[in-house]
């Protein structure tokens, strides 16, 4: 059955109205409001949760995490993200109704075309990572914005090794 | 698509063409002539004194065309304009020759002059060209006509014309460019797609920015565009018909990410990347039959596709070396052979429409460049360094090249810039606001 109806369904009751990032709010809605996804930094995080609350959507956010860092033009895993992937994944499959969309994203130092292709092989490693501890392969999606989505918009590595990101974004809907 | 968009072509009327007899001898041959070769050149002067208005109605006309015409030329910057104050005589009659001595007097080498006549929905403009030290007319008179709304396309076949006759090589000005309009700041980048004449006039929009649009490419006969669009929620290659904006999302398949879509040269096949799995490979699909083919197939990423004009070779990158290079393989796909052969990373390869030449973005030690090198890799030159310079694109002689230059920082904007081959006369091209990905259509009928 496909999750995109559904994730898109969480959308609207999450009441991310007021969320300016038109990419959110394309047919398939894809990236349902986990803060820090593409449109991190003005999404209304409101009816995510309280990260006291473990099986809320913003503890998966801030207590587990839900991204992870690359190096320059780098899709490995580093050890500190694979970490963050164990939690990831774990809370995954505790909380079985959520499907998960990965974002892959680049810095800004790198061709368009190039960096979509980065970005996509980022969120390829997440999820290869989170099937191998278990993860259904049918509750993730991938998508690529290379460099369109940079959380951090100054042009020194600082922010360079923020965007250089796949983030895990939760969404309804992998109970089907 | 919304309603309140133009049609783009719809608004071009036909332009005719016709030859006007000569005054003079023609002089096909003389010498005035510009060759266009490299190092510093002193740009030919020339004077184009406003058309002569043949009409009441043509009077509005009469001296914008002049200046559109002078803008065209002294922005290839191969010719300088003699402002009018300086000129001493007087155009009153474009079938009277003109008086040698006076333009000689104020080192005219060059003098276009024309005549303008509108009548209802019909405008006809003429044109000569004179060689003022050989005292001849070069080449025949010409007459364009068209619409009274497409009065900039004709001031543009004249340029195109004079250009042409005096320097031995096809024009580019009457051409329209593709792009990409962005607003919104760098966190929050809204796009939408949009295109404009060579010079950055006639802007018209083809989507809103509810969605993010990457990479238009005209078709070769100019009616189509193909663009990366994020509107279904995930990166797809997406087909517009220019005249009805309809759109059409090209080769959808469940899991995958496609982008990256160019045109073959008869304008039926589209080369793109398509990802699976975080694997980027090249694909073929034929629009007639939606049959798909792969092209590459390599755990490296294999993007950026460019067809030869004869459409026989496809020009791409990949990082199968380790890092971004150029290759060429057959258009039937293959392993392809490496070109590029400096240091640093090269990527968003394309193929002359002369064939001779591939376009490239280069970065080298943290700064970006727009370059150019023969088909077998020799002969690199950079033309261009930033920030951030990034996709070339022909314009349709295969002399100039135009491109995105974004600047650092957290203010910082894409704008469109052009640079001739020869690395000579880097140029703004003007925008309402920021933009990027420009691509060239072919010169318009």
């Amino acid at each position: 059955m496909s999750l995109l109806p559904k994730a898109f369904l969480l959308v609207a009751a999450l009441g991310l109205a007021a969320c300016n990032n038109p990419d959110r709010f394309g047919a398939a809605g894809a990236g349902a409001g986990g803060a820090g996804g593409a449109g991190s930094g003005f999404i209304d995080t409101t009816g995510l949760g309280d990260p006291n609350d473990p099986t809320s959507i913003a503890h998966f956010n801030q207590r587990v995490g839900d991204r992870v860092l690359f190096p320059v033009d780098q899709h490995t895993l580093t050890a500190e993200g694979r970490s963050t992937l164990q939690g990831q994944a774990q809370w995954l499959n505790t909380n079985t109704s959520y499907a998960v969309i990965i974002e892959g994203h680049a810095d800004e130092q790198g061709t368009r075309d190039y960096n979509l292709s980065l970005g996509s092989r980022r969120a390829a490693a997440v999820q290869n990572f989170l099937i191998s501890q278990g993860v259904s392969a049918g509750r993730m999606r991938t998508i690529s914005y290379g460099k369109e989505r940079p959380i951090e918009v100054c042009s020194t590595e600082e922010c360079y090794s923020k965007n250089r990101r796949a983030v895990t974004v939760l969404s309804v809907g992998a109970g089907s | 698509m919304s309603k309140a968009y133009f049609p783009l072509f719809r608004l071009l009327a036909l332009v005719a063409c016709m030859a006007l007899g000569p005054l003079a001898a023609s002089a096909q041959n003389g010498p005035l002539r510009i060759e266009i070769i490299d190092g510093v050149i002193e740009p030919l002067p020339f004077a184009v004194p406003d058309f002569v208005p043949e009409n009441a109605a043509a009077g509005d006309y009469a001296g914008q065309i002049a200046r559109v015409i002078a803008s065209d030329l002294t922005g290839t910057g191969l010719f300088r304009e003699i402002p009018r104050e300086a000129h001493i005589a007087r155009v009153t009659s474009f079938d009277s020759t003109i008086g040698y001595e006076d333009w000689k007097a104020i080192n005219a080498q060059a003098v276009i002059t024309g005549a303008v006549q509108v009548s209802g929905d019909r405008i006809v403009v003429k044109f000569r060209l004179f060689d003022v030290f050989s005292g001849q007319q070069l080449g025949e008179g010409l007459q364009f006509a068209g619409t009274p709304q497409s009065w900039r396309r004709m001031a543009h076949k004249v340029a195109d014309a004079a250009y042409a006759r005096i320097t031995g090589e096809g024009g580019y000005f009457d051409s329209r460019v593709v792009f990409v309009s962005e607003s919104g700041p760098k966190n929050q980048r809204l796009k939408r797609l949009a295109v404009m004449d060579y010079d950055g006039a006639n802007v018209q929009y083809l989507t809103d920015s509810s969605s993010i649009v990457l990479g238009p490419r005209f078709s070769p006969s100019g009616d189509r565009i193909l663009y990366t669009s994020y509107a279904t929620g995930f990166p797809r290659i997406t087909l517009m018909d220019v005249g009805s904006l309809r759109t059409q999302t090209l080769a959808e398949q469940d899991g995958t990410m496609t982008f990256a879509p160019r045109f073959s040269p008869d304008g039926r096949r589209v080369v793109f990347s398509l990802e699976r799995g975080g694997n980027s490979d090249l694909y073929m699909l034929d629009l007639g039959s939606g049959g798909l083919t792969q092209l590459t197939n390599a755990p490296s990423i294999e993007t950026a596709p460019s067809f030869s004009p004869d459409g026989s070779q496809i020009v791409f990158e990949s990082d199968r070396s380790g890092t971004q290079q150029l290759y060429i393989m057959s258009a039937g796909g293959g392993e392809g052979r490496r070109i590029s052969a400096g240091q640093g990373r090269y990527g968003t390869p394309v193929w002359s429409p002369r064939g001779d030449l591939i376009a490239f973005t280069k970065q080298h030690q943290g700064r970006f460049h727009i370059g150019v090198m023969r088909t077998d890799g020799s002969e690199e030159r950079l033309l261009t360094a930033s920030f951030l310079d990034e996709g070339p694109t022909w314009a349709p002689n295969g002399r100039v090249l135009m491109f995105t230059r974004e600047t650092s920082g957290a203010g910082g904007a894409a704008a469109l810039y052009s640079v001739d081959i020869s690395g000579r006369n880097l140029r703004q091209i003007p925008t309402d606001g920021p933009a990027s990905d420009p691509a060239w259509s072919p010169l318009l009928p």
